[in-house]
């Protein structure tokens, strides 16, 4: 194996690849809230959004407004949400109203990721809910002279207690009330035995009836007078260079359009969208560009990733005897060693809708609306670019709303849209201009999810224990994005005249969930382990955050090796598990998915020539849900996933379907990056522009799903939407293992991959093979 | 000048034959139902009744649908007076951003009326031509199902 290029042991893993610039001072927001700021702890986004109307309005009759600084993704987090709150004020679920996030009302929440939104916004909401009910409950026992005590709350209103008389309202109660005030901690959430609403299965989803009625929903459906559309025409590359005069092709374009140009940032802007989406195609075509800097081997990415620069950190290790574990030349000599290298190539975020947004700049303000996944971020981000322009908008200036649109499994091309639509307004000054990307810019342009690299080594004892564990990664970081660096992250910000290179990727701090590294500490119980990170201090192609980060492949690979170690110790590979593990929700979930199994126990089921089963499971992040996984699949020149089995320990249930819908549509979407995904390429051009080149997983492809949930409603609530793919693909790659009778470590699991396996297999197995 | 009807209503249009039905369903017709995902009718996020069939609208040309009865999921169904699959959809909470689902339902409400009584894999076949990111592929299949019984009663 070559060895990786070594720049330095020890820099921190999330330092920064970028300087200052510009006049505006914006401070990087890193990637988590500074809770260290010397006020005493709040739940959730509350420490950061101290205020009870920051998150809850009164001012509509009968109705609760409830601000949340969180997206709606598709993942049903307003559903959620509204639950909690009804539940709380014991409300009617109609007389709450989620309204969606915007820089000019309600809580900054930062980013709507790393399942985090329940822990973050759902528990300031119940704390918050519970004073204001507190608050609410003493003005009405002010106002009617019955004590607090006897005052209870039904649909909104408060009943006295001895003879169910209506003695008050939220309403009037709230009128003298000033919500403009800080949180005091004066009540808690209700008891466990209070709740009436967390955990059910039957409520409905807010957003789904716009949605299955064809009514205005997605920022795609929104119009306003004196709107312009807008096209843009992209470098098909970061590194592609302009190899025309733009200008003389624009003098061709029909007189009903507008060419807007600054740098290499170039759009067609005008009234008819189909007009306009002519004049760029035609435009798109008659432009030339120059290739660009060359791209790895797609065949050999494992060579790439071992070998290009990087930045080495050890963000964790442990050892039995306290001592600095050195890796495994340093394990002591005796016992069994073992090592095997997983893949996973680039995937795309490939979201049925369209990056899209609306901006308008008019006397100086600028309004813009986005289905970014972090609205103040972004608005950080466009002050930083636009920072060395005489007109830069100082921060009230700019006002961001949040719009729904297709499903967002990560850093997507929603701020890049948005920072185009942005560019774009400031040419066409008081109009609102719409911009939509086309099909082969969601594919190529938008950030892709890291190809990575792993490689484990353990050294097994006598009595058949692990005794020494290595886990080294390879991967560009996982996050650029927007509002956390010095430099802006938008794309068109590298694009302009004035432009500042696009910022590598760097990686969350472990504490913080870890990026590359997320989920590379095995939940096992492991006297010494250590894990080493590679980050690439190069971007051939540009990545960023995607759904689970680096757990799909981490935890697929340590799923991997368990099965390969215990198979060669001849142990059962879930008992084998078993003896590694002393986390009892892991166990928890374990039992419970191989227990409720309609398949695993089954002896009369085929195993091997063709047909397999497997099994994997994690805590993500090893601090949210816990998700154990089975798999059963037949295997001919492709790979047919017949079977998901699952079970999900997400602590306190809010909203029981959204948690199984989350963790269905999570199982299918990994088994779709397990066995067909990849994004391709030769060595200078990207080939990924419509779904022919990315196929993703279809109807008539999916298995059977079905998931077991474990409620622990005096557990806090964990996220449910990145907890599955990890397990899933761990299952998969250890079914097909078994189907074929050889280890499969290299995604996806598509027939090249499989061929290549196959006909690889013996030095595979050498590979893999133990050494005393 | 085409001229077509749309939900029921008699129109006419004026536009290039080239044109995609797509935009002129969204742009001059005002339809959100109907969605852009690809332009080249490989996702289903258009997909509308043609004449009774379920086609996609981002890669018609206008010239092809003069005369065509053309139907939009807000012509099969409204939240007043919801057609079963519709019902069947939000009964079994069938989707997670829905952006695909305009289409699907359009498909599943297509294969209905061709076949009341579909098999599993004729839903399945019926509904293949959609893409779903989120992966609520399962709930869908269920929700036709479910429809099913509800057509029934």
């Amino acid at each position: 194996m070559n060895s990786p290029a070594m720049n330095s042991s020890t820099m921190n893993s999330s330092t920064m690849n970028s300087q200052a610039i510009g006049t505006v001072s914006v401070m990087p927001r890193g990637f988590s809230v500074n809770r260290a700021d010397g006020r005493p702890q709040l739940p959730g986004s509350l420490h950061t959004n101290r205020k009870l109307g920051q998150w809850l309005s009164f001012d509509c009759p009968s109705i609760v407004r409830v601000f949340t600084g969180k997206a709606e993704l598709g993942q049903g987090i307003l559903t959620a949400l509204r639950l909690i709150v009804a539940d709380e004020l014991d409300l009617a679920l109609e007389a709450v109203k989620l309204e969606s996030a915007s820089t000019a009302r309600g809580p900054d929440e930062a980013v709507t990721s790393g399942s985090l939104s329940i822990q973050d916004s759902g528990s300031a909401l119940h704390h918050v809910c519970a004073e204001v009910r507190a608050l609410a409950i003493a003005a009405v026992s002010l106002a009617s002279g019955v004590p607090n005590e006897r005052i209870i709350v039904e649909n909104g209103f408060f009943l006295d207690r001895s003879n169910k008389e209506v003695i008050g309202d939220y309403w009037t109660a709230l009128a003298g009330e000033n919500l403009d005030r800080e949180y005091m901690g004066t009540a808690i959430p209700k008891a466990v035995d209070q709740r009436r609403l967390l955990g059910s299965s039957s409520v409905p989803r807010l957003d789904l009836p716009d949605k299955v009625f064809g009514k205005l929903r997605f920022i795609h459906d929104l119009k306003f007078p004196d709107m312009i559309h807008a096209r843009v025409v992209r470098p098909p590359r970061l590194t592609s260079e302009l190899a025309c005069d733009p200008a003389v092709i624009a003098a061709e374009l029909p007189s009903s359009v507008q060419f807007v140009m600054d740098g290499r940032f170039m759009a067609i802007v005008g009234l008819f969208e189909h007009e306009v989406e002519r004049a760029a195609a035609r435009f798109s075509k008659e432009i030339q560009w120059t290739k660009g800097s060359s791209l790895p081997d797609l065949g050999d990415l494992a060579s790439f990733l071992r070998t290009a620069p990087c930045e080495v950190s050890v963000p964790a290790q442990r050892s039995v005897d306290g001592t600095q574990d050195k890796g495994p030349e340093a394990w002591p000599d005796g016992g069994q060693r073992f090592a095997a290298e997983y893949l996973k190539p680039y995937l795309a975020h490939a979201s049925i809708g369209l990056s899209c947004a609306l901006a308008q700049w008019a006397g100086g303000r600028l309004e813009v609306w986005t289905h970014s996944q972090g609205i103040h971020n972004l608005r950080d981000d466009i002050m930083l670019a636009l920072s060395q322009d005489d007109d830069a908008p100082k921060r009230d200036d700019i006002v961001i709303h949040h719009v729904e649109a297709a499903g967002c499994y990560g850093h997507n091309g929603a701020d890049d849209v948005a920072f185009d639509a942005v560019l774009i307004a400031r040419a066409c000054p008081g109009k609102v201009v719409k911009l939509r990307w086309s099909r082969a810019d969601e594919l190529t342009h938008s950030p892709f999810g890291a190809a990575q690299l792993a490689r484990l080594d353990a050294r097994v004892d006598q009595q058949g224990q692990i005794t020494h564990w290595q886990h080294s990664v390879w991967a560009n970081g996982y996050s650029s994005r927007p509002g956390r660096a010095t430099t802006p992250s938008l794309l068109a910000a590298s694009e302009r005249l004035r432009s500042t290179p696009l910022p590598l990727p760097v990686n969350p701090p472990l504490a913080m969930g870890g990026g590359a590294d997320r989920n590379a500490v095995p939940g096992y119980a492991l006297p010494n382990f250590r894990l080493v990170n590679h980050r690439l201090t190069v971007m051939p192609l540009r990545t960023s955050a995607m759904r689970a980060l680096g757990a799909f492949l981490n935890v697929m690979a340590i799923e991997s090796f368990m099965d390969e170690i215990a198979l060669s110790l001849g142990q059962d590979r879930v008992d084998f598990r078993r003896r590694h593990l002393q986390d009892s929700r892991a166990l928890a979930v374990i039992d419970l998915v191989l227990s409720r199994s309609a398949f695993w126990s089954d002896q009369s089921l085929p195993r091997g020539n063709g047909f397999g089963q497997g099994f994997g499971w994690a805590r993500y992040k090893n601090s949210g849900a816990w998700c154990a996984a089975i798999a059963r699949v037949e295997v001919t020149d492709h790979v047919r996933v017949t079977d998901i089995e699952l079970a999900v320990d997400v602590g306190a249930v809010v909203d029981r379907d959204g948690v199984l819908n989350q963790i269905e549509g999570g199982a299918i979407q990994s088994v779709s990056w397990t066995i067909k995904e990849q994004v391709k390429f030769d060595s200078n051009e990207l080939q990924c522009s419509d779904w022919n080149d990315y196929p993703i997983l279809r109807m008539n492809e999916i298995p059977r799903v079905s998931v077991h949930l474990i409620d622990r409603p005096e557990q806090i609530s964990l996220g449910a939407g990145e907890a599955a793919q990890g397990p899933v693909a761990a299952a998969v790659v250890n079914a097909v293992s078994e189907a074929l009778g050889l280890r499969i470590r290299q995604l996806p699991l598509s027939p090249d991959n499989l061929l290549r396996a196959v006909h690889a297999a013996p030095s595979f197995a050498s590979e893999a093979q133990q050494d005393d | 000048m085409i001229e077509l009807k749309v939900n029921g209503r008699n129109c006419e249009l004026d536009c290039e034959d080239s044109t995609p039905l797509l935009v002129m369903l969204r742009e001059s017709l005002e339809l959100s139902g109907p969605r852009f995902g690809c332009g080249q009718g490989e996702c289903g996020a258009c997909m509308v009744l043609i004449d009774g069939r379920a086609e996609t609208s981002c890669n018609r040309p206008m010239g092809s649908v003069q005369g065509c009865h053309i139907e939009t999921i807000e012509g099969l169904g409204t939240a007043d007076k919801p057609h079963p699959v519709q019902t069947a959809f939000l009964a079994e909470r069938a989707g997670q951003c829905g952006y695909c689902l305009s289409g699907v339902l359009t498909s599943a409400i297509g294969l209905l009326r061709a076949n009341p009584t579909p098999s599993r894999e004729q839903i399945i076949a019926a509904l293949d031509p959609h893409l779903c990111r989120c992966g609520a592929y399962p709930r869908m299949i269920r929700a036709v199902e479910r429809a099913l019984t509800l057509l029934e009663q």
